[in-house]
């Protein structure tokens, strides 16, 4: 931020300590002091290393006392660069770079991908292979939405939520482990269908964890947290993304429904099995933190109904299409997406008829989603950026790909 | 034996007492919060995890004495003491039995605020002296809300001390004896007792520095807080500081409100015989609901922790105050 010539001289709080990098021009804010008194600005690094910033997010703040003045959020601390590397690997190989950009739910990377590949190449995907797609989708967006459940409450000061998730969340990554061989980097999905059927003992550990989870524990997480009222006074009217500004911001997800927006790629754009499914958008109506925690703890609910719903309709025949051994797409370029817990996730792929992409983009939606705090922060306390930052739901892996 | 002498014995029980609570706490609060979070706890260090307490100190006096280099060294060396040396002299006043006190005062409950409201101070010199900005934000937290709860916390006991007539801890304890019928004579079943003993819990939690109001520490939004540059030993003290106070607060709370070493319908000879004994299981019931509330509830704002501090804990407590007053003129 050298370029920068509005830089002050840094605010120390004792001598020698370190500068802090400065905020860029229009930013800053004139300060208020009581009858004049000079008072400055403080200028804090919350993260890379900070227990809340969901991994190594930077936000520069500028604080007045507690409140926020400014506030810049720093990307790219955990690049590796997975858009480049693609561009090395033959097609059938990228699936497992795509699980490494969404580490929460790696499935829905894989599957935007997939699809991007079947309408170049146009693929005809056997109808048990996009049931079992959708079915991957939904139990990954459970166990998703349940983590974020969990450090949600953690950056409100709330220790015990995050450590019961862990328990569902196991349960989750079993029967996960039970259908793709993997705990977290699946790459279960592949161009043309899936990569195993699912096992009658999988179904069976499914179901299981549904009735225990449908009938106990999500009932106790509402205890928890929803009816707790210091929660309720943590979240209420905090980090307010009105309608307009969501549309404005490209947010996707649940934080575009927060804001009352009920658009949801699966409705709007049926792919997989959603087309045949009836399944509920839940929306909010104000944009605070509190609509979108309610949106998220709705969909953990939708996804366990949908997750039943794909079990009991589960078509014959076979899940994996005709595919030749290297994959070729022809000359051109698609863009597929799907709706990942985060938001509208996409791949751009462009081919030159080659056994490896010329290029492959990633549209990480938390990245979108991200790009609103600049907007919103200020004014806010510090325990307020928290609080928002949890709300936004992000994962640096994809925002930093 | 020798005043001096005398004297020494008692300050080394009370250090004896101080070192074994925190020992006992660490593991109780480790153990209690795994249970209250779905999981086992530390349980490789001896049977059952007994021992990890030793693992931990024998970690926190092993690790490198450091200070920030851009650190007020003085400051920051002396900042743990000036937390600990109070917590530590709190203890001077507790009535363990009708007996086992390690300095009778009749103003035993002032002194004890007296000393637990040094602590803050500490807090706020070690959140200077880190020259770190989330330190610094941690301690001045930590003097807002001393400020905003030490009053409250000393004007809900004061009810208590209208209706026992005395600030002698040992006075208050033996004021609860017995049982109205089949309800022990213990303040918090007396309807002005009851009422001040929910802004004591209030106002106490907030003094501890306990979730809901861990503002000074905040791990989710200050890092740790004023400690976040303290390791090895200087944070052992804090910590065991904190320990300590929570012992305090919650052996005030069993003397105001639970019959301190007091049991009823047990002969008073058979209860005299056992009393430190149920004292200290009082106020380790105490200091079990402490980790409870801990363990479940999330962490209040600082702007919502003062203006309830502000708005409604001292109003309702100086109104108590006055009810009870016009009570007992009254009544008689």
């Amino acid at each position: 931020m050298a370029e920068h010539d509005d830089v002050r001289e840094p605010v120390l709080i004792a001598e020698g300590a370190s500068a802090p990098a400065g905020l860029p021009k229009g930013l800053r804010r004139v300060p208020r002091g009581v009858d004049e008194f000079a008072t400055e600005h403080l200028i804090v690094n919350m993260g890379p290393q900070h227990p809340s910033t969901h991994g190594v997010l930077h936000v520069l703040l500028e604080l007045d006392g507690e409140e926020v003045v400014a506030a810049e959020a720093s990307l790219g601390y955990l690049h590796r660069g997975l858009e480049k590397l693609s561009e090395h690997r033959r097609y059938h190989q990228i699936g497992t770079l795509l699980d490494r950009a969404d580490y929460l739910s790696g499935v829905h990377t894989e599957l935007a991908f997939a699809r991007a590949l079947e309408s170049m190449m146009e693929i005809e995907v056997p109808a048990r292979a996009r049931w079992l797609r959708s079915l991957l989708c939904e139990i990954t967006r459970l166990s998703s939405h349940l983590v974020w459940m969990g450090t949600f409450g953690m950056d409100i000061g709330a220790m015990a939520p995050f450590l019961y998730i862990l328990r569902d969340r196991d349960a989750v990554l079993d029967v996960l482990e039970e259908i793709t061989g993997a705990r977290m980097m699946f790459n279960y999905v592949r161009p043309g269908g899936v990569l195993y059927d699912i096992t009658p003992k999988a179904e069976q550990m499914m179901l299981e964890f549904l009735d225990r989870f449908e009938s106990t524990y999500l009932p106790e997480y509402h205890d928890l947290l929803t009816g707790n009222e210091i929660f309720r006074a943590r979240v209420r009217d905090i980090g307010v993304i009105d309608r307009d500004t969501a549309v404005a911001f490209g947010l996707t997800g649940a934080c575009l429904r927060g804001s009352g927006v009920a658009w949801d790629v699966r409705k709007e754009r049926p792919y997989a099995a959603y087309g045949e499914l009836d399944f509920d958008i839940p929306s909010g109506s104000k944009g605070d933190c509190w609509d979108r925690y309610m949106v998220r703890m709705e969909e953990i609910r939708v996804a366990g109904g949908l997750a039943r719903d794909l079990l009991d309709g589960m078509p014959e025949g076979p899940y994996m299409a005709k595919v030749p051994k290297v994959l070729r797409p022809p000359e051109g370029e698609a863009y597929a997406s799907v709706e990942s817990p985060r938001g509208e996730l996409g791949v751009h792929v462009v081919s030159d008829g080659s056994d490896k992409p010329t290029r492959m983009r990633l549209r990480p939606p938390s990245y979108f989603n991200l790009a609103v705090i600049d907007e919103i922060l200020p004014g806010h306390m510090i325990a307020d950026v928290v609080a928002v930052i949890g709300s936004i739901d992000i994962v640096l892996g994809e925002i930093d790909r | 034996m020798s005043p001096w002498l005398d004297g020494a014995l008692r300050v080394l029980a009370a250090l004896a007492l101080m070192l074994t609570n925190g020992v006992i706490l660490i593991l109780m609060l480790r153990k209690v919060l795994a249970r209250f979070h779905a999981r086992i706890g530390p349980n490789r260090v001896g049977p059952k995890g007994l021992l990890q307490t030793v693992a931990d100190v024998g970690k926190l006096l092993t690790k490198e004495d450091f200070a920030p280099r851009a650190a007020d060294k003085w400051l920051f060396t002396l900042a743990p003491l000036v937390v600990f040396v109070p917590a530590f002299a709190a203890y001077a006043a507790l009535p363990f039995s009708e007996t086992w006190v390690i300095a009778d005062l009749e103003t035993g409950v002032l002194y004890t605020f007296a000393a637990l409201s040094m602590v803050p101070i500490g807090i706020l010199i070690a959140g200077w002296a880190s020259s770190n900005k989330w330190s610094l934000l941690g301690g001045m937290r930590a003097a807002a809300q001393q400020i905003a709860y030490e009053v409250p916390l000393l004007l809900s006991a004061i009810p208590v001390i209208m209706l026992a007539g005395t600030m002698d801890m040992g006075v208050i304890s033996e004021a609860q004896q017995g049982a109205w019928a089949v309800i022990p004579r213990w303040y918090i079943f007396h309807p002005i007792g009851f009422g001040a003993f929910l802004l004591f819990l209030v106002a106490a939690l907030a003094e501890l520095n306990q979730t809901p109001f861990d503002m000074s520490e905040a791990e989710s939004e200050l890092v740790a807080g004023f400690a976040t540059e303290y390791s090895g030993m200087r944070f052992g003290f804090l910590f065991l500081a904190e320990f300590s106070n929570s012992f305090i607060v919650s052996a005030l709370a069993v003397v105001l409100f639970f019959g301190g070493w007091t049991l009823p319908f047990l002969p008073v000879e058979w209860v005299a015989a056992v009393a430190p004994v149920v004292f200290v299981l009082k106020v380790y019931f105490g200091i079990f609901v402490l980790m409870w509330i801990r363990g479940t509830q999330p962490r209040i704002r600082i702007d919502q922790l003062l203006s309830l501090g502000w708005k409604a804990l001292i109003p309702v407590s100086l109104g108590g105050i006055l009810f009870t007053g016009i009570l007992l003129k009254v009544v008689g």
